[in-house]
């Protein structure tokens, strides 16, 4: 954030008038600009963050258009999304971006989440730049999950009815509860008004944590691969032109991805169903959610068993709440002092065995609950929270760790070209 | 580095992990796929691929099919008369084919509803007044609109060639097929409702193409592609200007990055 006394003097006389009044100018040299010192070796899985908040206004503006043409009503929902597809002019193109943001979102957190973890990002001075990263998560899964159920189709209508029902799991009052997220006695018009208003609402909570997790990266401004703090001034190089010019590149090749998929398979993602309008007397054969909350969806079905007194529904739905709450402590779970996983030969496996294992529980979650899909899924979850609860807290209390480089330049000069990381 | 972890094993073990998941992932789904219905053969279409468009020819000579066949059971609700201009109609020939069917209309002056010749505007009149009409003349069955298969259905335009050409005239031995059923190789469950829709010579093609049944369910699938994604030409060669752009712009972007940060050394 800006310090007052920190502004530059302009060469532009009408930027040197606004900025000493309003010191706009100021602010973004010292957020983004040349006055952001930022640590010089980050790789390119540092675009990610940047990539996220693209992600994030491309889904705000092609989400504003879209509200423009909508009609949030079971009778009609479904076909105006049909009348934006035909009618409105590049309407299609507005909704298979939408639609296929949606996901390239998710991608690109995730990615940015297990960075992350591996380079240790969250830990200490940043445990609230991470802890509001996964309130983002979670609001984000809010939002996606809301907007899924707006074009009214099969898996719009039942990917509603499941999810909401999970909160009849509550003890007393979960049935209550669930009629009135309804609005009614079942997903119905009520409920579709909501989701609607919720979804165009969200959006803009989440741009609001985004604010508080930048506001908060800037005190202690960005970690680095090798996880040792700046100390002098050849550790570090501005932000503008090095990080800009190279997130520009990232995002150049991102959106070849992105707009790769809207344009030649947009609905790569997508499930068949949902393009059959909704149909309460009609239940689909398996009714799946959106790829990426197959891991949680996965960790919902495991539990199939009682807890003591904890019914089986109450403990699917409390451990998938827990799968995403446990990651606000990770930092104190992980007590090693050195970050970087580059340092850390024993985290380092661990680490690839926890994302090998969060792809298994994804392939499970999309899989009907039958089988041998119930053991494995079942071990795939243990295993998940093992990685948490006991193997972090194992590994960085007996793990000997390397020694790290003095610091970002010895290393840096002594081993160019090193921008590869994790990768 | 330590000695021990040059050979990277966590990716080993990452990377067996995954193989495994992947290997059983696949075995599950070919032994789950919907009520134990083989994968309809990948068909060649005009309209695969980067540069794939609809075939003009295909595309009206399934329109024929839809209108001389399908039609009288299957809706096709989201199309209007106006949208065969996309494939080749010319305007008259719109107006007359509209004019073909009757909408009802009005209230007119003296309050009255009325029925009228379809006008190019119209969506293309439903051959029911509603579902129950439809039930009852089919037996209970529902046909459904027809406008968006190829899209909702798992297979796309494969599945739904392989349904029209997958019919069997008697069940397998020891399959027991309901009354008043049909026995289909790709349809989930086998049993359909619907009666082998095509034939050969169903359909007198005036461009002289050989009315077998295969090019019959090949012409109406193009069509059906085309009611799914009537924007896909359209998409296509926009995607194929836009990613040849961001591929130059990428390509000067990198060039930026280099030339800026070999400054740094």
């Amino acid at each position: 954030m800006s310090a007052p006394g920190k502004q530059k003097d302009w060469k532009n006389p009408v930027m040197n008038w606004i900025d000493y009044r309003l010191p706009i100018f100021s602010f973004i040299e010292n957020s983004v600009g040349s006055n952001y010192p930022t640590p010089r070796n980050l790789n390119y899985w540092w675009n990610f963050g940047s990539l996220a908040g693209v992600v994030l206004v491309i889904m705000i503006v092609s989400g504003i258009v879209l509200a423009m043409q909508y009609t949030p009503h079971v009778d009609y929902a479904f076909d105006s999304v049909e009348r934006i597809m035909r009618d409105v002019n590049y309407g299609w193109l507005l909704r298979y971006v939408h639609m296929n943001g949606a996901s390239m979102f998710f991608i690109v957190v995730y990615i940015h989440m297990f960075r992350g973890m591996y380079f240790g990002s969250f830990k200490a001075p940043r445990e609230l730049v991470w802890i509001i990263g996964v309130m983002l998560l979670l609001a984000m899964m809010a939002t996606a999950f809301m907007g899924y159920v707006l074009p009214w189709g099969q898996m719009s209508f039942w990917g509603a009815t499941v999810i909401t029902n999970l909160f009849s799991a509550i003890p007393l009052i979960g049935e209550s509860i669930v009629t009135w997220l309804w609005g009614g006695f079942s997903v119905d018009n009520a409920t579709l008004n909501r989701f609607f208003s919720l979804h165009y609402l969200l959006p803009f909570v989440i741009f609001g944590l985004v604010f508080l997790h930048l506001w908060a990266l800037h005190v202690h401004r960005s970690g680095n691969p090798l996880g040792v703090d700046p100390k002098t001034e050849g550790d570090t190089i501005p932000f503008h032109p090095y990080y800009t010019v190279k997130d520009a590149f990232g995002l150049g090749l991102f959106m070849i991805v992105f707009l790769g998929f809207v344009f030649f398979a947009p609905d790569f993602f997508g499930e068949p169903d949902n393009y059959i309008e909704a149909n309460p007397l009609v239940t689909p054969a398996h009714i799946v959610p959106e790829w990426y909350f197959l891991p949680f969806y996965a960790i919902l079905r495991a539990i199939t068993f009682d807890i003591f007194i904890i019914p089986a529904k109450l403990g699917g739905v409390l451990a998938m709440f827990a799968s995403v709450s446990i990651l606000a402590i990770l930092p104190w779970l992980d007590r090693s002092k050195v970050r970087s996983a580059r340092f850390r030969p024993v985290y380092k496996q661990f680490f690839w065995l926890f994302f090998a294992n969060c792809i298994l529980l994804g392939i499970i979650g999309g899989k009907p609950a039958e089988g041998h899909w119930i053991p494995i899924g079942q071990a795939a979850t243990a295993y998940y929270f093992l990685h948490f609860i006991l193997i972090i807290p194992l590994i960085s209390k007996f793990e000997k760790p390397l020694t790290p480089p003095d610091s970002i330049s010895a290393a840096v000069i002594k081993a160019e070209p090193d921008n590869g990381g994790a990768s | 580095m330590d000695k021990l972890f040059h050979i990277q094993p966590s990716r080993t073990v990452a990377a067996i992990t995954l193989s495994l998941g992947l290997i059983l992932g696949a075995g599950a789904g070919s032994a789950n796929a919907a009520g134990g219905a083989p994968k309809p053969e990948k068909q060649e279409w005009s309209f695969n691929g980067m540069f794939g468009t609809f075939d003009r020819g295909a595309l009206r000579r399934g329109f024929q099919v839809y209108s001389e066949v399908c039609a009288s059971c299957h809706a096709l609700g989201l199309i209007a008369y106006r949208n065969l201009e996309d494939i080749g109609f010319s305007e008259d020939e719109i107006k007359e084919i509209a004019a073909e069917a009757e909408v009802e209309d009005g209230p007119d002056d003296e309050g009255e509803m009325y029925m009228r010749p379809a006008i190019p505007a119209d969506r293309m009149v439903p051959p029911f007044a509603n579902d129950n009409a439809a039930r009852s003349s089919n037996n209970g069955a529902l046909p459904p609109d027809l406008s968006l298969m190829v899209k909702a259905r798992i297979g796309g335009a494969d599945y739904l060639y392989g349904l029209m050409t997958g019919y069997k005239e008697d069940a397998p031995d020891g399959f027991e097929l309901s009354e008043g059923m049909n026995y289909n190789t790709y349809f989930p469950g086998h049993q359909i409702a619907m009666a082998p829709p095509l034939d050969d010579d169903m359909v007198e093609y005036a461009d002289g193409t050989p009315a077998t049944l295969q090019q019959h369910a090949r012409d109406v699938t193009t069509f059906l592609a085309w009611t799914a994604s009537p924007e896909m030409e359209e998409r296509k060669s926009l995607g194929i200007k836009t990613i040849l752009f961001l591929i130059v712009l990428t390509a000067m972007m990198y060039a930026l990055k280099k030339k800026i940060w070999a400054k740094l050394h």
